[in-house]
């Protein structure tokens, strides 16, 4: 397993698009912080731009990756190999390839100019939307052989928790705004990946108090340690469930 | 050593095998021969794992062959067309099997030699012609000594030289008492190579003969004019 994994790696190393990731990632981290003066500040603004790249990098570069790797899993599974090592292996390889591209570009700078816990929580941020956008990605591509149709529906992934979950939040806080839908709001934003790794930071950062009577009840859930744990352990299920079910649908393909 | 029994295999509408049974015993060369699209490839391709077929049941050396994978140690694969990752070498490609199989027997470099491979091992796959292409194909099947060799169209798209090549090399691992599976159109080359006929058509096998046996039913002493006689007289009844 660690030889195909070492293989999809050096592949994935060699390519261009990832060091253009990495460089991005440094230019946006090493320009938003030089720009702030306050180091939390810097980190808000950071957030957001790392829940908006990472997942869109994460999950398009990913859907192509599994596409081109059609060749070479077609060549190992006629080998002495599990078909399910194989998928593993291409999935560790690619999301170790990107978790290091987003930890030398961003990882480094928020280590020097925040090395505390919230700069640790960004991180956390960070890796688990490269985690969860590139089972994602697996998922899309399993669905269909058609490159194009699932890289359509990578795409539209990636925009439906980025931007129209938000969206369709907003459109429910106005039209319930009578009622007292706090506690419905937690149960809601469990669904979208980017709003807990959200959470996750902004409540480090202590900048909930913003949030008004929401942010409040988030805070007296989220914010105790049984309530980072579930996060924690909802953003692994969001990891592990889409890549499972993508890995049950290639035991059964036919290549 | 390997036995199909009562494969069926669809792709959506179209019905690529039908109720196939067949057994293959070592020591034995098949031609496996019929119409384009008559499921030859298939039903390799569900001998290999890489079609999970719908019903039946695939034994090899009285194993069932679902979910296993230590089997393919034993086999030696050379697809059609070969597709491989384009930003690999040859070198890397044939180093990275190597490395999977990790084989007990010493390797058989034989066709790395005589295709010359070796002065192309920095090549990168996407700048191959098809048939060279093939021979990294043929290299990687023949390397680890497998005690089943199935060769999908073996000779397409080689040049004489190094079609007659591998078909030395084919004849010599028949004489080593090999199970070999060949697929091919070229009735005038399997000749000299097999000791069997499998036809197929329309995902069924209509029929699986010695060639002997073939050649005196229909009184021709050459393949390619004894299967167009039953073709014929097929088509009449």
């Amino acid at each position: 397993m660690y030889r195909i994994m070492k293989y999809v790696m050096l592949d994935i190393l060699k390519n261009k698009i990832l060091l253009f990731y990495t460089l991005l990632l440094a230019v946006l981290s090493w320009s938003v912080f030089s720009l702030e003066d306050n180091a939390t500040k810097g980190l808000l603004t950071l957030l957001n731009m790392v829940l908006l790249t990472v997942p869109l990098i994460a999950v398009i570069f990913s859907a192509i990756y599994v596409y081109n790797c059609g060749e070479f899993i077609e060549l190992l599974v006629s080998q002495p190999i599990k078909r399910t090592k194989i998928y593993i292996s291409i999935f560790t390889g690619l999301s170790i390839s990107l978790l290091l591209a987003f930890l030398a570009g961003a990882g480094i700078p928020i280590l020097i100019f925040s090395f505390n816990l919230s700069g640790l929580h960004l991180i956390m941020a960070g890796i688990f939307s490269t985690l969860v956008f590139t089972a994602l990605a697996f998922l899309s591509a399993s669905l269909t052989r058609d490159k194009a149709k699932g890289l359509g529906i990578a795409i539209l992934t990636w925009l439906f928790f980025a931007l129209l979950f938000d969206g369709i939040i907003l459109f429910l806080v106005f039209q319930f705004a009578e009622y007292p839908i706090e506690k419905m709001m937690i149960g809601i934003s469990v669904l979208s990946p980017i709003d807990l790794s959200r959470i996750l930071v902004l409540l480090e950062l202590d900048v909930s108090a913003m949030m008004g009577y929401t942010g409040a009840i988030f805070k007296e859930f989220f914010g105790t340690i049984t309530g980072r744990i579930f996060t924690i352990l909802l953003l692994l299920l969001w990891t592990i469930v889409p890549f499972l079910i993508a890995l049950l649908r290639f035991r059964k393909k036919d290549l | 050593m390997i036995a199909f029994k009562n494969i069926n295999k669809s792709f959506g509408r179209l019905k690529a095998l039908h109720d196939v049974t067949l057994d293959c015993d070592s020591g034995s060369t098949l031609a496996l021969i019929g119409p384009n699209g008559c499921g030859k490839t298939t039903l390799i391709k569900s001998l290999l794992g890489m079609v999970v077929p719908d019903s039946g049941q695939i034994l090899f050396n009285g194993k069932s062959i679902y979910n296993e994978h230590l089997y393919r140690n034993s086999i030696g694969y050379m697809p059609q067309i070969g597709r491989y990752p384009d930003n690999m070498t040859i070198g890397q490609i044939i180093d990275m099997i190597h490395e999977i199989r990790q084989p007990q027997k010493p390797i058989d470099d034989q066709l790395y030699k005589q295709f010359d491979l070796k002065n192309m091992a920095d090549k990168k796959m996407r700048t191959l012609s098809g048939g060279t292409t093939q021979k990294v194909s043929a290299t990687l099947a023949f390397m680890f000594n497998p005690d089943v060799l199935i060769l999908d169209e073996p000779t397409a798209g080689l040049d004489p030289l190094a079609s007659e090549i591998l078909k030395e090399k084919i004849i010599q691992e028949k004489k080593a008492g090999k199970l070999i599976l060949i697929t091919s159109h070229l009735l005038s080359e399997l000749d000299e190579m097999v000791n069997g006929i499998i036809f197929m058509q329309d995902g069924k096998i209509v029929f699986k003969k010695e060639v002997e046996l073939i050649k005196t039913e229909t009184g021709e002493d050459r393949l390619s004019k004894a299967i167009a006689k039953i073709l014929k007289s097929a088509n009449h009844v």
